[in-house]
């Protein structure tokens, strides 16, 4: 039954990460444009251009709040 | 007119970056997406473009300076985007926010439940064979750790409606819930001190999860609504041309015109404000405020209300606040009467909690005397007591109404039906008397050609040509019927009679009857159009006069029919001349009629009908309607309506037809038997639960499972408002 001591204190660890990584998502505003995102991933942008929009495009979510 | 356009007051300023916020039009597709992304960005000055597709809008940011916000929107029209800025609303900002808090409490009770089920899970396996005491006094207190924490955090929206309905002296849906929750924990927590077998957690903080996602689907479809009915207002969004002292003009919007300011109105131009002419005479078109279809005369000091169109003349016009004794002020007064009358609408939910509250409470108050009374100790008693709170606890009632409630606002929403009010549908499904406005709401809105069949085609071709060059809403009228030919050259208008242009050499006139000589022909064809603008044209000895009037919409009469074949009385209150009133009617087959109301005489007529025990749903779409659809039982407006009609009415219908109205209410019928046959069902699962919970045989594994049935069962059955009222909506000839 030893065993329990470590597996509970893991288990529920695990589930607190996921936790806080929905509020994360929340804070970022990922939820904000919930059909955007899924075409976003499709645009290629960040292969041929220049000015580097991939690092733009990692930064926004952030300032949309 | 290239006017300069300033558009300052929408724009935030933040940290040396503007930002302003932009509604788009025809934005479809993830390549519409990018279009827009790509194209904003070439520009150097712009920091950053993010569209929202769910919401159709896009963010802009720049570094402050840079750019002017109308060289934002200027960009866009050249990628193709019709672009309006875009004012979040203080209201909009807080249902946002009330939504975020409720994701964050759903989240956290979800987490709860899951790790506190997976101990529970352990407790039930290891009581059917052989747990070791010791270990289950360790899962219950571990399971009290989770639950405890998540109750204060996660019940708060509980805790707090119920302590504000029995602050007012009334009982709620959220009072058995907190009272439930709250013995719940305290139960559990006595058990466990007393290392009993059974422990309610897990019941208490699932409970709390499947309410609160009941309740997320209701503020998720209230905040969809709300952004929806946003982003019209940002697309009707009016602008004002603005008179400065120096005598340039500038364009603004309306937000950012000031009582005192001069505003300049050219002919065919919305009237965007209330006030008095300053100088200039003219024609003004009232059918938006009054449902008056003729115009009426303006001179200096005369007044004019926003939503009225400028017919003939140049105006100036000195802008006022809505002062005491205008049309506006008293639209205003009539609405906060009319807004009154409605808020005593009980939901279908509330009705329900009065109800089952007292029950509840009550089986669960005899249960404990009557065990007592069995001869068991009080402990004991109180403990089945509190099981049957928990068992009875709403669980599926939560679920029951906005889960039907999200499903047919998206079946509507597929048909251009938006709802502004969640419970407009409950109401909707009640009405059995249908009020319509005549002007703009019957009608369609912009006026048209009605005589183009008994007319020569080249005749008509040749009049909208010289048509085109007006902007005079009668001429537009006409240059549509043709299909809005390239405009002929040199032509002449004459002040508040007609146009005039050189045409093979000879003159060729369009306007008034008296303009163009043509009494003759007028009075035959005013015959066969007694209540329709007469427009004259010549061009030598060729003559011809065109009717130009309101048409109904493509299938009011379809609609109209579908109406009377679902039960509904139909009837029509306008504040327009009887004749027009009549003729409309008449067609349409509607015995009931009354004309020439104003907007205090409507509201008195919706009162009397409701007197007489009608559920009346109001479809209108002036300014004049505006009390009366916040009276109505349930109202509905055309996105053509003025701002205050839009704003009083419960749904919002797009398009031309009218079949939206008849449409809804077979979905909102439908909605609401689901809702009812759910609120049957949580009734009979109480019916099985609650003797077994009287008996003292409930144990935490059957309130689970009872409680996750219910609430499958309940969604699933909300599921079915989308898809059999679809068909049922397509059967029907509209």
């Amino acid at each position: 039954m030893n065993i329990i001591v470590i597996l509970f204190p893991l288990a529920l660890g695990l589930g607190l990460a996921g936790l806080a990584g929905f509020f994360w998502c929340m804070r970022t505003g990922q939820y904000n444009d919930l059909e955007g995102s899924g075409w976003r991933v499709l645009q290629d942008d960040d292969l041929a251009d220049d000015q580097s929009p991939h690092a733009n495009a990692t930064r926004q979510p952030e300032r949309a709040l | 007119m290239a006017a300069q356009q300033d558009l300052s007051v929408f724009v935030r300023h933040h940290d040396g970056i503007d930002g302003m916020e932009l509604a788009i039009d025809g934005i479809r597709c993830a390549g519409c997406m990018h279009a827009i992304e790509k194209g904003l960005k070439r520009d150097s000055g712009i920091l950053s473009a993010r569209v929202n597709l769910a919401l159709k809008r896009v963010t802009v940011e720049w570094r402050e300076g840079v750019l002017r916000p109308e060289a934002v929107i200027e960009r866009l029209a050249r990628l193709g985007f019709k672009a309006y800025p875009f004012l979040p609303s203080e209201q909009q900002d807080s249902v946002t926010r009330e939504e975020a808090r409720l994701l964050r409490y759903l989240g956290v009770a979800g987490f709860a439940a899951m790790n506190i089920m997976l101990l529970s899970v352990s407790v039930w396996s290891g009581n059917a064979s052989d747990i070791n005491p010791v270990t289950r006094d360790l899962f219950h207190w571990l399971s009290a750790l989770i639950a405890l924490p998540t109750a204060a955090y996660a019940g708060r929206p509980f805790f707090e409606s119920a302590l504000r309905a029995l602050k007012a002296g009334a009982v709620n849906m959220d009072v058995p819930i907190t009272l439930g929750v709250v013995l719940a924990l305290g139960m559990s927590v006595v058990e466990t001190w007393n290392h009993a077998e059974h422990a309610y957690f897990d019941g208490a903080v699932m409970l709390l999860f499947f309410l609160l996602i009941g309740r997320y689907l209701d503020q998720m479809m209230r905040r969809r609504t709300r952004d929806l009915a946003g982003n019209l207002a940002a697309l009707k969004a009016e602008t004002a041309t603005r008179l400065e002292r120096d005598g340039t003009t500038i364009v603004v919007p309306i937000a950012a015109v000031s009582p005192g300011d001069l505003v300049l109105v050219q002919p065919g131009e919305r009237v965007a404000i209330d006030g008095l002419v300053e100088t200039g005479q003219s024609e003004i078109d009232q059918s938006l405020v009054t449902g008056e279809t003729m115009p009426m005369l303006v001179a200096p000091g005369g007044r004019v209300h926003a939503g009225t169109t400028n017919l003939s003349g140049a105006l100036t016009v000195r802008v006022e606040a809505a002062g005491s004794g205008t049309l506006l002020d008293e639209i205003d007064r009539l609405m906060a009467q009319a807004v009154e009358s409605r808020s005593r609408y009980v939901h279908l939910s509330d009705r329900a909690a009065r109800l089952y509250a007292p029950l509840v409470h009550a089986t669960a108050l005899a249960t404990l005397l009557g065990w007592i009374a069995f001869g068991l100790p009080w402990q004991q008693a109180l403990i089945i007591a509190i099981t049957v709170l928990i068992i009875t606890c709403p669980c599926a009632l939560g679920l029951a109404i906005p889960a039907v409630q999200v499903v047919a606002a998206s079946a509507l929403f597929r048909r251009k039906v938006m709802l502004k009010e969640g419970d407009a549908l409950e109401r909707l499904a009640e009405a059995d008397m249908v009020v319509f406005d005549k002007t703009g709401t019957l009608t369609l809105p912009e006026p048209e050609l009605l005589n183009a069949d008994s007319l020569d085609v080249s005749i008509v071709r040749q009049a909208a040509a010289l048509a085109a060059a007006s902007r005079h809403p009668l001429a537009q009228a006409i240059s549509r019927a043709a299909g809005n030919p390239a405009p002929v050259r040199n032509v002449h208008e004459h002040q508040g009679l007609g146009l005039v242009a050189l045409v093979d050499g000879s003159e060729m006139r369009l306007g008034s009857v008296s303009f163009c000589e043509a009494q003759a022909e007028a009075d035959l064809v005013a015959a066969t159009f007694p209540t329709t603008s007469l427009i004259a044209w010549r061009h030598g000895d060729a003559c011809a006069v065109f009717a130009i009037g309101q048409r109904l919409r493509p299938d009011a009469r379809a609609c109209i029919a579908a109406l009377r074949q679902l039960g509904l009385g139909v009837m029509i209150l306008s504040g327009d001349r009887e004749a027009a009133v009549a003729s409309v009617a008449q067609e349409l087959g509607i015995a009931t009629y009354r004309a020439a109301m104003r907007p205090d005489e409507k509201l008195l007529a919706l009162a009397d009908l409701a007197a007489g025990g009608c559920k009346i749903l109001m479809v209108g779409d002036g300014l004049n309607d505006a009390p009366a659809l916040a009276k109505a039982h349930v109202s509905i407006s055309p996105v053509s309506a003025a701002h205050l009609a839009q704003a009083a009415a419960d749904i919002v219908f797009l398009g031309d037809s009218l079949a939206p109205v008849a449409s809804s209410i077979l979905i909102a019928r439908k909605a609401r038997r689901l809702m009812i046959q759910n609120l049957w069902f949580a009734v009979l699962y109480n019916a099985v639960a609650v003797p077994i919970a009287i008996a003292g045989l409930a144990t935490p594994l059957v309130a689970a499972a009872a409680m996750s049935g219910s609430s499958l069962i309940v969604t699933l059955n909300a599921l079915r408002a989308g898809r059999t009222a679809a068909s049922a909506a397509e059967r029907t000839p509209s």
